[in-house]
């Protein structure tokens, strides 16, 4: 197959379902933006995590046709088992998540460490570390969705759209992961619904779009939905990591305080 | 292909004028029980507008995304400052 000739590294952990894969690889990786067809497929989010490597040439989509057939039949199968899209909410309450978030976010904070040198103090490493940090907790909190929501899937696919940019050096037109998508399209009719025409709510429900990730040119149902997810995941980032920050800073810092407030909830 | 995005953008909009108020009523409630204002101070029955409830909900994500901000820049500064028994901690760390 042409990916995997390009993708040598890929076509060993994808053993189990070649054939499969290939079509989740080629739209992802299209320089026209991200179409993301099967919102259950697992596969795609082990995928999305490991795409992160990823700095060669995007690939052109070819015989879109065979491969959505394919994909349309592996989505009726797994869309047996795959869970409910509502029962979300409720994931980033238990402590396995917290735990498993965790685990990943200190692998990829010694990563952090060893990228950046201690050499100076100074405050311009310390803001880039900084933001190094940030961005590790966004991505493994993203990760750590498994890509059933569209803030996590919006925001993996922001960092690597950045790497592409940085590496190719050239204008890719960022259109976000909307499967509707149309540049020209006015953003009145989406929000016309019926009792909530009011301008004041319609100017809310844009500012919350804008905060959630991935949620701009959304619908008010997609929106609220796609914002109870990520403030109960927010929440779960928040109590991660003021604990980690206790454990870290020896147990006697002021961390308990804010994480207690979010405990009595 | 230009046909095949106006019908799904037709689809996208059918969705959002069928979807009742009955669901927007149930997302916005949803939303309510997670804010801390709004969930101590109001009962069951009594609803807060739904301008408020997404006034709040912007505010909260605001002050979430503050208090990570102020979480990593913490790390971030435990992360410089103890850099020699730095593998030690995280290895106790993951050992727990």
């Amino acid at each position: 197959m042409a990916t995997t000739a390009r993708f040598p590294f890929l076509s060993g952990s994808f053993r189990n379902n070649p054939e499969t894969c290939s079509p989740t690889i080629i739209p992802f990786l299209s320089p026209t933006g991200v179409h993301i067809r099967s919102r259950r497929d697992p596969n795609r989010i082990r995928f999305l995590s490991m795409a992160s490597t990823l700095i060669s040439n995007p690939v052109t989509t070819t015989d879109r046709s065979r491969d959505s057939s394919k994909r349309r039949k592996k989505k009726k199968a797994q869309a047996l088992t795959a869970p409910e899209n509502h029962q979300n909410p409720n994931q980033w309450k238990s402590e396995a998540q917290q735990e498993v978030y965790k685990s990943k976010f200190l692998t990829a904070l010694r990563q952090v460490r060893l990228s950046s040198p201690p050499s100076s103090s100074s405050s311009a490493p310390r803001t880039a570390r900084c933001r190094a940090v940030r961005e590790a907790a966004d991505r493994v909190l993203a990760i750590t969705a498994k890509g059933r929501t569209r803030w996590s899937r919006a925001i993996l696919t922001n960092r690597l759209k950045v790497k592409f940019l940085k590496s190719k050096r050239q204008r890719v037109r960022v259109t976000g992961n909307s499967r509707f998508e149309s540049s020209k399209k006015p953003r009145v009719s989406v929000l016309r619904l019926k009792g909530k025409n009011l301008p004041a709510v319609q100017r809310k429900v844009k500012v919350l779009g804008r905060l959630v990730p991935g949620c701009r040119k959304e619908a008010l149902p997609v929106i609220l939905e796609e914002a109870t997810d990520y403030i109960a995941a927010l929440e779960m980032q928040v109590r991660a990591l003021s604990a980690l920050t206790e454990l870290l800073s020896g147990g006697g810092s002021s961390a308990g305080s804010s994480s207690s407030s979010i405990q009595q909830r | 292909m230009s046909s095949r995005r106006s019908r799904s953008r037709q689809a996208a909009a059918g969705v959002s004028r069928n979807i009742s108020d009955d669901q927007i009523n149930e997302l916005v409630s949803k939303l309510q029980e997670l804010l801390p204002e709004l969930r101590h101070s109001r009962s069951h029955s009594d609803k807060a507008s739904a301008a408020r409830v997404l006034q709040e909900t912007c505010n909260y994500i605001r002050s979430l995304h503050r208090e990570v901000d102020d979480l990593s820049e913490r790390l971030s500064e435990l992360l410089a400052t103890t850099d020699g028994p730095q593998a030690a901690m995280i290895r106790s760390l993951l050992s727990q």
